[in-house]
């Protein structure tokens, strides 16, 4: 059987009974059976439930807005009564007795889930290998890393083992393991989605987005997952930004100079000439500010992450602190000594007062662009273990992503070709506070004119 | 250029609630001096009338009803299933007091 490609494809075929929900999840289990031993995209495989979500889907169900869409969660995600680990031997038996706002805002919406996706522990990482469920492999080439956080996630939707999943994205987490599989990885605004129910990293800075193949697909689940739930407080309605015709986008001159591999840079100027063709403007810009985003991200963060992790002392559930693996430890160690008497002023409030100079010089600059566009990561995927043991070098790989987080701003990673050797690399685009239409409208003009995020590796 | 020593790192071990060996302990010293050195270029901006952002929604004060959600509250069976530290229907926890 062919799988479909997109929500509508599978919808569609569906309706005109090409396929069964019930043979749609027969053929998605019969891949990550064949792939995943290999690829690890899966922490657990979710079958029984699969198949019981695909049964509910009869022919009066078929008119929801995701019927039978196959979704895998990021393991951060709580699924009621489905082991929920955050790729973490702390949670490896936890089984939580709620699920994620998202999570049932999906399945109200008719998807079925197909089970759990590997990560860094607790979203701490930028290539899938701080997993204590063992390494993520990138379907284009398995000696290279997916990219991470949400390296299942990618993995899954870029091997067609689910069509959609969901990530998490707290400095790049979602957007850059996208663009190291192929595939189109959203960022919503902060406080645009619920975080109710999905394990807390670092709480100022979690944003809850998705894995989509098209861009299209990506607006459908947003507005399926987006708006208050009155769970998580700091959600807000979107304000509307009236419809555009002509859009002019922003090119930060900070964000391709040094430091940035040619190969990413010249894709993404490619990818400037495709809409340059359909008349959208684009102009330099300049945020001298974002260059300290990676110094202040690693301050803001890990004091978050010291903080939400403190209620790991397994009273209510999980095991003991002893369990947490290495770069969890760090983590908690650099945020607890930038939050201790004597240093506070000078690492974590010092941060939040840069945090504040970056914000409005991105506001001025969002006054005479619609968005910006940027790479995603300073180079393409890299090989599994290049990074492992100097842990400055992988954070500093997150240095395009942070600010979009810093600022709570949306970004969106879109497939824009591949490297010499065949590995995929992505553009992203960012626009101010709830500008989300903006960016599909952008995306989507992108993936009408190439045809990059349709090309599949061959596994 | 930050030193930590190993007083330092094993004093946040302590604050964070985490027991290091003396290896890890030596390991972090490393890579934590060398992450907080990187931060020295934050010195460079200049914050004397800057205010702090915690956080980007620009809401304050979000508040709720206090009332009782049916939809929104777990069985005893519900709140105990993840563990198995339990004692009359209560999560068993460790002691923090003397008897003294």
């Amino acid at each position: 059987m062919k799988l479909p490609k997109t929500i509508q494809e599978t919808k569609d075929g569906l309706k005109k009974k090409q396929f069964s929900a019930v043979e749609l999840v027969d053929s998605y289990l019969e891949r990550i059976k064949k792939y995943n031993p290999e690829l690890n995209a899966f922490i657990t495989v979710s079958e029984e439930k699969a198949y019981e979500d695909a049964k509910r889907i009869g022919s009066s169900s078929l008119d929801r807005p995701l019927s039978g869409v196959v979704v895998a969660y990021k393991d951060l995600f709580l699924t009621k009564g489905i082991r929920t680990t955050a790729a973490s031997s702390v949670l490896s038996d936890y089984r939580p007795s709620y699920s994620a706002t998202v999570v049932k805002r999906l399945e109200e919406a008719g998807a079925i889930c197909i089970g759990k996706t590997n990560c860094d522990a607790w979203a701490h990482g930028a290539s899938g290998e701080n997993s204590d469920f063992g390494v993520t492999k990138n379907p284009w080439n398995r000696e290279y890393v997916p990219g991470g956080s949400s390296s299942g996630s990618a993995v899954s939707v870029a091997a067609a083992l689910s069509l959609i999943a969901t990530g998490t994205d707290t400095g790049g987490s979602i957007r850059q393991p996208a663009s190291f599989c192929n595939v189109v990885g959203f960022k919503p605004t902060y406080g645009a989605v619920s975080r109710y129910g999905v394990v807390a990293m670092s709480s100022s800075l979690d944003s809850i987005g998705h894995f989509t193949r098209t861009v299209s697909d990506a607006r459908t689940v947003f507005n399926i997952t987006k708006g208050g739930d009155g769970l998580d407080a700091t959600l807000s309605q979107a304000r509307e930004h009236g419809k555009k015709n002509h859009f002019t986008i922003g090119i930060p001159k900070e964000y391709f100079a040094d430091g940035l591999d040619s190969q990413v840079e010249e894709k993404i100027l490619e990818a400037i000439e495709v809409y340059k063709k359909k008349g959208i403007k684009f102009k330099q810009v300049s945020l001298p500010m974002t260059k300290y985003a990676i110094s202040i991200y690693y301050i803001i963060q890990p004091a978050e992450v010291s903080s939400n992790l403190g209620r790991y002392d397994a009273v209510r559930y999980g095991s003991g602190r002893s369990a947490f693996g290495q770069e969890a430890v760090r983590r908690i160690m650099l945020g607890t000594y930038v939050l201790s008497s004597g240093y506070y002023d000078a690492y974590y409030l010092k941060a939040l007062k840069v945090r504040s100079k970056i914000i409005t010089e991105l506001d001025q600059t969002f006054k005479g662009v619609d968005a910006l566009i940027a790479p995603v990561s300073p180079t393409g995927p890299f090989k599994l273990g290049e990074k492992v043991s100097d842990p400055l070098s992988m954070y500093l790989s997150d240095v395009y992503t942070v600010t979009g987080n810093i600022a709570g701003i949306p970004g969106i990673s879109i497939p824009a070709g591949f490297t010499q050797q065949g590995l995929p690399i992505g553009f992203q685009l960012m626009g101010p506070r709830f500008s989300e239409e903006t960016l599909f409208n952008l995306g989507e003009i992108y993936q009408s004119e190439t045809d990059f995020h349709l090309m599949e590796p061959k596994i | 250029m930050v030193k930590l020593s190993t007083t330092d790192v094993s004093h946040i071990a302590k604050l964070a609630n985490l027991k290091l060996t003396k290896a890890q302990t030596e390991k972090y010293k490393e890579q934590l001096s060398a992450v907080l050195t990187y931060f020295d270029e934050l010195n460079e901006v200049d914050t004397k009338n800057t205010e702090p952002t915690s956080q980007t929604t620009g809401l304050t004060n979000v508040t709720r009803e206090d009332v009782l959600n049916p939809n929104q509250t777990l069985s005893v069976e519900e709140a105990l299933s993840g563990t198995d530290k339990i004692k009359n229907n209560y999560f068993s926890v460790p002691a923090i007091l003397n008897k003294e």
